[in-house]
């Protein structure tokens, strides 16, 4: 990105967790595990059972993505963040298990805020609808777990310079609710004040 | 009577599946671009440059814009003094839907059941909505529509009363509640009119309006312009991280109502605004 961006390494570790700050702009570097709505639901399911999870969660970003196939000749398909609210009834106890960062698009729930600070885990948005260059920063990929799920399955990634904006960070920063309240931008108004046409745009 | 196998309408259905997931309408790139003349926070402005370059990455490498390849829904307006043989219509487009996602690589993001939510395979069945015209001719238009957005849609019937304010203060607080969720900036299909089912329907046929376009008659014209203006001063902007890009058009359709209501649908397009069309 052309924002002056922060790399970073993933695994994450707590030294690099505690300098990302809301509204960074960030470049991951390292290895990212996919899950969504179904692999979340297992997860839990596991969990409340007390059984071990499929995959190692300690210091690990999840990606909340459910890939299209992987066509012939490339490492992977189109893949991008889905929306993580619905992740959101699920995550807690996944902090608790060690997850240290997630990627995903939109708010997160205020319990889940309050757990990321507690537990020093950080919240990334990735950019939705940018499916093929995502793709692009993928040099490896594999099944982890559930695999018969598809695309709900969790797949663990190797990425270079995977850019991502910080949402949350550890110390309650949020880059949603940083907007909240305004109604409009001193820099840049609506389209009335641009044009006499509010339709051209 | 002219006939053609439904073989024709299965080949036809698959490569619109194809283009729609492939290629971003150039009306929907020329407002982007447009917005990014326009839009003066750094962040957004990255995004829609991003944005712009997944979609010319999309159409080079021949790859889908988007992971989420969608809910099929497909609208076939069908010539009355046409007939398709070999084959019922409605087979023959959820074939062209199967081989389509089979063959392009795109997601099968279908589940069998609401609750015991079984993966169909492959991301069949479509929604088809067919309609009887004049002529001898099909129209076939595929608009392949992503979950994330969908989620965020709403639809209401309220009464008259509730007048043109109201109905605005509605749509502007459905597109507010959807934040980020629905991957801004958007385009706005508003269905007004008509029973519940109907309106729904007429706020995805409104997404299939071009971007740029206005309404024919002059009043709604203006209404969508208004409702635009309100949409782009909530400060969303490119993925919720504001700017003055929250939408890049809104679109009103509007049928006949009940004397008692006034339904209101509000479908959200995520900027991934897919549809594909051809006549056979």
């Amino acid at each position: 990105m052309s924002v002056a961006a922060k790399s970073i390494r993933s695994p994450l570790d707590e030294r690099t967790v505690r300098m990302l700050k809301c509204g960074d702009s960030v470049l991951i570097t390292g290895e990212l595990l996919t899950a969504r709505d179904a692999a979340h639901r297992l997860m839990a399911e596991r969990i409340s059972k007390g059984l071990a999870l499929p995959v190692d969660l300690a210091g690990r970003i999840l990606f909340y993505a459910g890939p299209s196939p992987k066509p012939p000749g490339r490492v992977a398909g189109a893949i991008g963040p889905t929306t993580s609210g619905r992740m959101d009834p699920f995550t807690i106890p996944l902090l608790e298990a060690g997850l240290k960062g997630m990627i995903g698009k939109g708010r997160r729930s205020e319990e889940v805020r309050r757990s990321m600070v507690e537990h020093g885990a950080v919240y990334f948005a990735a950019i939705g609808g940018t499916a093929v260059l995502l793709s692009g920063c993928i040099t490896s990929m594999e099944p982890a777990a559930f695999e018969e799920m598809g695309p709900e399955a969790i797949y663990r990634l190797q990425v270079v310079d995977f850019p991502v904006i910080v949402v949350n960070d550890v110390q309650g920063g949020d880059l949603y609710l940083r907007r909240d309240g305004a109604v409009s931008r001193p820099d840049c108004g609506g389209s009335r004040q641009e044009s006499a046409d509010p339709c051209r745009i | 009577m002219r006939k053609i196998p439904a073989s024709q309408i299965t080949q036809a259905v698959k490569e619109l599946c194809l283009e729609a997931n492939t290629r971003l309408g150039l009306d929907v790139l020329e407002a982007m671009r447009n917005a990014l003349k326009r839009e003066k926070s750094l962040l957004a402005r990255e995004i829609l440059q991003r944005i712009i370059l997944n979609a010319e990455a999309a159409e080079s490498e021949n790859m889908p814009m988007c992971q989420d390849t969608g809910f099929v829904v497909v609208f076939a307006e069908i010539g009355q003094e046409l007939c398709v043989t070999e084959g019922l219509f409605t087979d023959a487009v959820q074939e062209g839907v199967r081989q389509g996602y089979l063959e392009g690589y795109l997601r099968k993001s279908i589940v069998k059941d609401p609750f015991r939510r079984e993966n169909t395979g492959d991301n069949t069945p479509a929604v088809l909505h067919s309609e009887m015209v004049d002529g001898n001719e099909i129209r076939l238009i595929v608009m392949p529509k992503g979950g994330g957005s969908e989620n965020m849609s709403e639809a209401k019937v309220f009464a008259p009363s509730v007048g043109i304010e109201g109905v605005k203060t509605y749509v502007v607080d459905v597109v507010k509640r959807a934040g980020a969720n629905p991957c801004p900036p958007v385009i706005i299909g508003i269905g007004l009119g008509g029973t519940l089912d109907q309106c729904a329907l007429l706020s995805k046929k409104a997404l299939l309006r071009r971007v740029g376009s206005r309404h024919p008659d002059p009043f709604y014209a203006a209404l969508e312009c208004d409702i635009l203006d309100s949409l782009n001063r909530l400060d969303i902007g490119p993925q919720g991280f504001g700017g003055c890009t929250t939408a890049l058009g809104v679109f009103i359709e509007v049928f006949p109502c009940h004397i008692a209501s006034l339904p209101v649908a509000v479908t959200i397009q995520c900027h991934a605004a897919r549809h594909a069309e051809r006549r056979i």
